[in-house]
This record gives C-alpha cells, structure tokens and sequence, in this order.
C-alpha cells in the first residue's frame, strides 16, 4: 500500500489538474493542450499497431484525414460562395462516429495491402497512401474544399454546442468559450482510447500482437489468425487516427490538406518512439512532448537565448528547435532508452530482452 | 509520337538518375538490413555542398569534394549512431534513420534558407537536338554518368572482392564473419558508397530542368524511394529497372497532363506511388525482390 500511494499520487494530481485546467489556463494554452490530447489519441492507436503488432506505418497522417473530412462532410452542409463544399448536415454525434467508423473502414480496406507486405516494404508503401491521400484532398475539391479547405461544424451534443456562446456559460466567473467546452470534450475522447488502449494491449489481443511482432511463425503455431489480427490492429489503428482527425478539425475549426502530410505521420512515428514502442502511456506522453514542443518554444523564444522569433532571421526559428529536439529525442530514445520516456516513468524495471528471436530466413 | 518519344528519353534520362539513388538504398539495405530514411538528406547535403564549393573550386573539384562530404556523412551517420542503436523491433534502426534526416534536413534547410543556389554546371540551359527531339544536356550527361556508375557498380559487385565480401555478407551474415569477412568494414563499405551515389545523383536533381538546390531538394529524392522498392530492395538490378520505371511515369505524366486532367494537378508527384502500391499489391516484394520465406 505505502508502495502503491506516490505511484498512484502522480496520475491522480495530474487528472485533478487536467479537470480544472480551463479555470487557469488561457484559450491559447488550452488550444495548445487540445491538439497534445489529439496527438496523444493518434499515437495510442499508432502504438498498438507498431508498437504492438510490429507493423511500421506512416500513413497515420492520412487515416487522420480521413476522420477530420469524414466529420466535416457528414456534419458539415451548404455553405456560401467559396466555401460550397458538398456535406450531409448529420448531427455531429453521429457525424463523428461515423468518421471514425470510416477511417476504420479505410483502414481495413488497406489491412489486405499491408498484410501481405511485411516490415520495411509496408512502411514504404504507407508513405504512398499518404502522397495519394494528399493529392485526392487537394483536388477532390467538391469533397474537400480543395487547396482553401473547409470548416468543421461545431459539435454539440444534446442542444449544447461545443464552440462559443450558445449557449452562453460562466462557471466560477470563468466564461465558457469553445476551447473551455472543446477541453472536456476531448479529455474525455481521450480517457476512452487511453482505457480501450491498456485493456486491448494488455489482455488477449495484445499478447496475440505481441507473438505476431515476435514471431509470426510462433503466432500462428499457437493458433493466432495472423492475418485477421493484423487486420484488425490495422482498422483499430486506424480508427484512432481518425478520432484523432475529427478532435483536431473540431479544434482548428478549419481542414487543409497542408495539415495531413508526409510531417504528420513522422511526428505521430517520433510520439511513440520517445514514448516506447507500444506503450500506451508512453504515447500519451510522447505525443503531448512532440505536439507541444513547437508552440511552447515559439511562446517563450523571446525570453531563450538560443532562439529567434519566427522570420527574424539570425538564432535558430523555434519550429526548426522543436524538429531538432524530437529527431534528436528519436535517436537518443533508440540509443540510451529503447523502452522510452514511458518506461523511465515506470522506474527501474528491468528493460525487457533487447534482440529478437532471429527469423531464419531463406 | 514525336512528343511521346521526347518525353520518353526524357524519362529515361531521369530514370537514370533515379537508378543511381536507389542503388543507394539497395547498398544499404543488402549490407544492413536497414532503410535510411536519411538518405534523402545526404542527398541534399550532396547538392548543398557541390553548390557551396563550385564558385571557389570549380565544377569538378567541387563534386569530388561533394562526394567525399556525403561519403563520409553517410559512413559516419552508420558509425557513430546506427552502430549503436537497440531496440527489440527489427525496424528500430530504421526509425533511428527518421530522426537523423529530420536533424539532417533541419539543418540544412536553415543553411539554405530561401535561397535557390546553382551549382555551376557546365550544361546550363543548352539542349541537345536529335532530329526532331531535344533533350536538356544536363539530362544527356545524367544519363552518361549513371549508365558508367551502374555499370562498373554492377561489374565491382561481380567481381572485385568488396563485391564478393558484400554478397557473402548479404546472404549470410554470421557464415560470412566466420570466413573471415570483416562485417564492419563491409558495412562501412556500403555506406561510403550509398553516400557517394548519392551526390552524384544530387548533382542531375539539381541541374537544369530543375531550378537549382533549394530546401526542398531533398523531397525530390523521395521520389527514389518507390524507385528502390518497386524493383525489390534486396536487387541491384531492381534498382536499375525500378528507377527507370519510376523516370519513365514522372517524366510522362507531368507531360501528358493536359490530356490527364481528370486525374487532379500535380499527378507527376504522386504517380511513382501509385505504380509503387499497384505493384506491390501484386509482387509484395517488389519485381527483382526475393520473397522472404520463413523456415521453421
């Protein structure tokens, strides 16, 4: 018991700090915490798909786009002049499982690609649904919007609505904008895939996974539908992504394409590196480091002495020092730390075995 | 038809290039099982470096130095911290390989900046006429240069006893080591010479067509990488016929695209992905890969 206390203290402090955030925080600090949670949901699920199941993708970024214009099209509709993009006018709780269903979908219709590629081959081809991704955003125009993108409704549930003044609300003398009611929304987005997260890794499924990344030989000797697990740690993956997607268009309030690139799906790669490979902590923590590394440094590069203000011009601009930081923090990770930042949290447990069982290979 | 055939040398002489930086990755990944996702920075290095050093050296001694820089670049990226990574998944050598070309490319790119910098090649703009069809000279050279470098690769990889050590050591790591094959050097090896491919191939990026070296240089050698998978990553003539393929379809359809409209803008880029995931979809392991088979 006296062991358990400081080790449950932390996450308990944390959680009440997250609970009342809005009642301190700035909308900009909000905002800036909204898209680390975005981060951290896209990185759970890219976590059980590499880190668990040993499936190396870099097409998070376009199962993402798939969430984010999935909800901006079921919720979205009419909409004036330029911004005539086509949409459904769902109410956006169904809009938003329904994208999330859909990035799934997306997911398992690739699964039958990815299942018969393996390791390095797979990774490679994932880069490709991301540059064909990228170009059917910016020019299905009628679809997306195009180059200029479109808005995501705002979404509500039960006639209150997650974006400014409707209806009004003031808690403690706090008035409620649309980053305070988006917090709780995507706090609570985040607790659910962080609990699916630990009970998929760490019950049955997950040491299916774990047997297919070691092992598929072994895997199916024990009697794993490689393929179908594979699958489905692919359609998993991928409907975390698009959760991801829908919070960050909920969040911007405006998609563009530029969003969903190649970069995306390299820092939801270098989230769960710096994290450790398939831990669902470790994403978590990760994918705030990763998400807020830039926006932190670009706040305070007035006040660091190394850093220059964005175009100034002389110094290092602080988007240039948040990619150095976390290219560095991905080979330092995989130097000094291959269990992650994750498994530092967790103390000194020993490191489980670093070599693989050696597949033979003819 | 007259079109048609220029776009086709075209490509070609593109393909060439492509082939050049693909042997790269082809090098790479026979002697260490590793992509190097940092290739596309050495590229870029390559480029910068030749760019920087033209207007003091020269031309020639500027590429010589640019080759020595990415040679070693490459050989030290593989020394001093690929040498040194663990990991339990097998890819984790390959994910290292991200964050180097991400500190890699940062860098550079905040070296060039917005500037567009011009190598001080001897083509420029001249083309070359054939009868009806004219191709860009840098693209004849490109051609002339790779077609050598392929083939005295291909003959070194036959003959020379690097070439045997590196297929010794490919086909069997362990077994080659117990022959006295020094792993590391043939490693290293590998890596000195992906390196120097690599500024090589940069040079025929950069030159006319092309603007010049600018920071997103080294996202044009993205386009190697469909080019080396799609021929099989383990296949050194793979490489040759993937970059070739790859040349052939940019070249083509950025210059069909009035007629390909319907397709979107800009299909030029994205195109080597959609031949790359249509025949991977039907040859897992690329046209020349060997199929992986697991013995129990």
């Amino acid at each position: 018991m006296s062991e358990r206390l400081p080790r449950l203290l932390v996450p308990a402090v944390l959680l009440a700090l997250a609970l009342i955030a809005p009642f301190f925080l700035e909308a900009f600090w909000l905002q800036t915490g909204l898209f680390a949670m975005a981060a951290a949901i896209g990185a759970i699920g890219l976590t059980i798909l590499t880190g668990t199941a040993g499936q190396l993708s870099l097409a998070h970024a376009f199962f993402a786009a798939v969430g984010a214009y999935g909800y901006c099209y079921l919720a979205g509709g009419g909409g004036l002049g330029v911004n005539a993009a086509s949409g459904l006018g769902l109410p956006t709780l169904p809009a938003l499982v329904l994208a999330v269903a859909i990035a799934g979908l997306a997911g398992a219709l690739y699964s039958p690609i990815a299942g018969r590629l393996r390791g390095i081959y797979l990774g490679i081809a994932s880069i490709g649904l991301v540059f064909i991704g990228q170009h059917i955003l910016f020019n299905a125009t009628g679809l997306t919007g195009g180059f200029n993108g479109r808005d995501a409704a705002p979404f509500s549930l039960l006639g209150f609505t997650f974006g400014a003044g409707d209806p009004e609300l003031v808690i403690f003398g706090v008035p409620f904008e649309d980053m305070e009611r988006l917090w709780y929304l995507g706090l609570a987005l985040l607790a659910i895939a962080y609990l699916f997260g630990r009970l998929l890794v760490a019950g049955r499924p997950g040491r299916a996974l774990e047997t297919i990344r070691d092992s598929e030989v072994a895997a199916a000797v024990n009697g794993v539908d490689v393929t179908r697990y594979k699958a489905a740690a692919f359609t998993i993956s991928s409907m975390y992504a698009g959760l991801a997607g829908v919070l960050l268009a909920l969040v911007f309030g405006r998609i563009v394409p530029e969003s969903f690139g190649l970069n995306l799906s390299v820092e939801f790669l270098a989230m769960i590196v710096i994290g450790g490979l398939g831990s669902i902590r470790g994403a978590v923590l990760g994918g705030v480091f990763v998400s807020m590394l830039p926006k932190v440094l670009d706040e305070y590069s007035g006040s660091l002495p190394f850093l220059a203000a964005a175009g100034s011009g002389g110094g290092i601009e602080p988007g240039m020092a948040a990619r150095f930081a976390f290219g560095a923090a991905i080979v330092a990770v995989l130097i000094f730390a291959p269990g992650g930042i994750g498994a530092l949290w967790r103390g000194s447990r020993p490191a489980p075995s670093t070599s693989p069982p050696k597949e033979s290979a003819a | 038809m007259t079109q048609f055939i220029e776009l086709l040398l075209n490509g070609i002489s593109l393909g060439f290039v492509y082939a050049v930086l693909a042997l790269g990755f082809v090098v790479i990944f026979k002697s260490s099982r590793v992509i190097n996702f940092a290739h596309g920075s050495i590229i870029l290095l390559g480029a910068y470096s030749i760019a920087k050093l033209s207007d003091p050296l020269g031309f020639i001694p500027a590429v010589l130095a640019g080759v020595v820089i990415s040679a070693i670049a490459a050989a030290l990226i593989y020394w001093v911290i690929l040498r040194h990574v663990r990991g339990r998944a097998a890819d984790t050598v390959t994910i290292a390989t991200i964050g180097v070309d991400i500190v890699l490319a940062t860098e550079l790119a905040r070296q060039i900046g917005q500037d567009v910098l011009n190598l001080g090649d001897p083509w420029g703009s001249d083309v070359v006429r054939f009868g009806d069809f004219s191709i860009p000279e840098a693209r004849v050279a490109a051609a002339v240069v790779a077609l050598v470098l392929v083939g005295s690769f291909l003959a070194a990889f036959k003959y020379s006893s690097w070439g045997v050590a590196m297929r010794a050591a490919a086909e069997d790591g362990e077994a080659a080591a117990l022959m006295g094959i020094r792993l590391r050097r043939v490693v290293t090896g590998a890596w000195l010479i992906a390196g120097a491919l690599a500024a090589v191939g940069a040079i025929f990026l950069v030159t006319f067509p092309t603007p010049g070296v600018d920071r997103a240089s080294g996202l044009a050698a993205l386009s190697a990488f469909p080019a080396a998978i799609l021929g099989g990553l383990d296949s050194v003539v793979g490489a040759v016929v993937g970059g070739l393929i790859i040349g052939v379809v940019v070249v083509m359809a950025s210059g069909y695209q009035d007629e390909i409209s319907f397709l979107g803008r800009g299909l030029g880029q994205v195109a080597p992905y959609i031949v790359l995931v249509l025949v991977l979809l039907v040859r897992p392991a690329g046209l020349f890969g060997t199929k992986e088979l697991t013995r129990v």
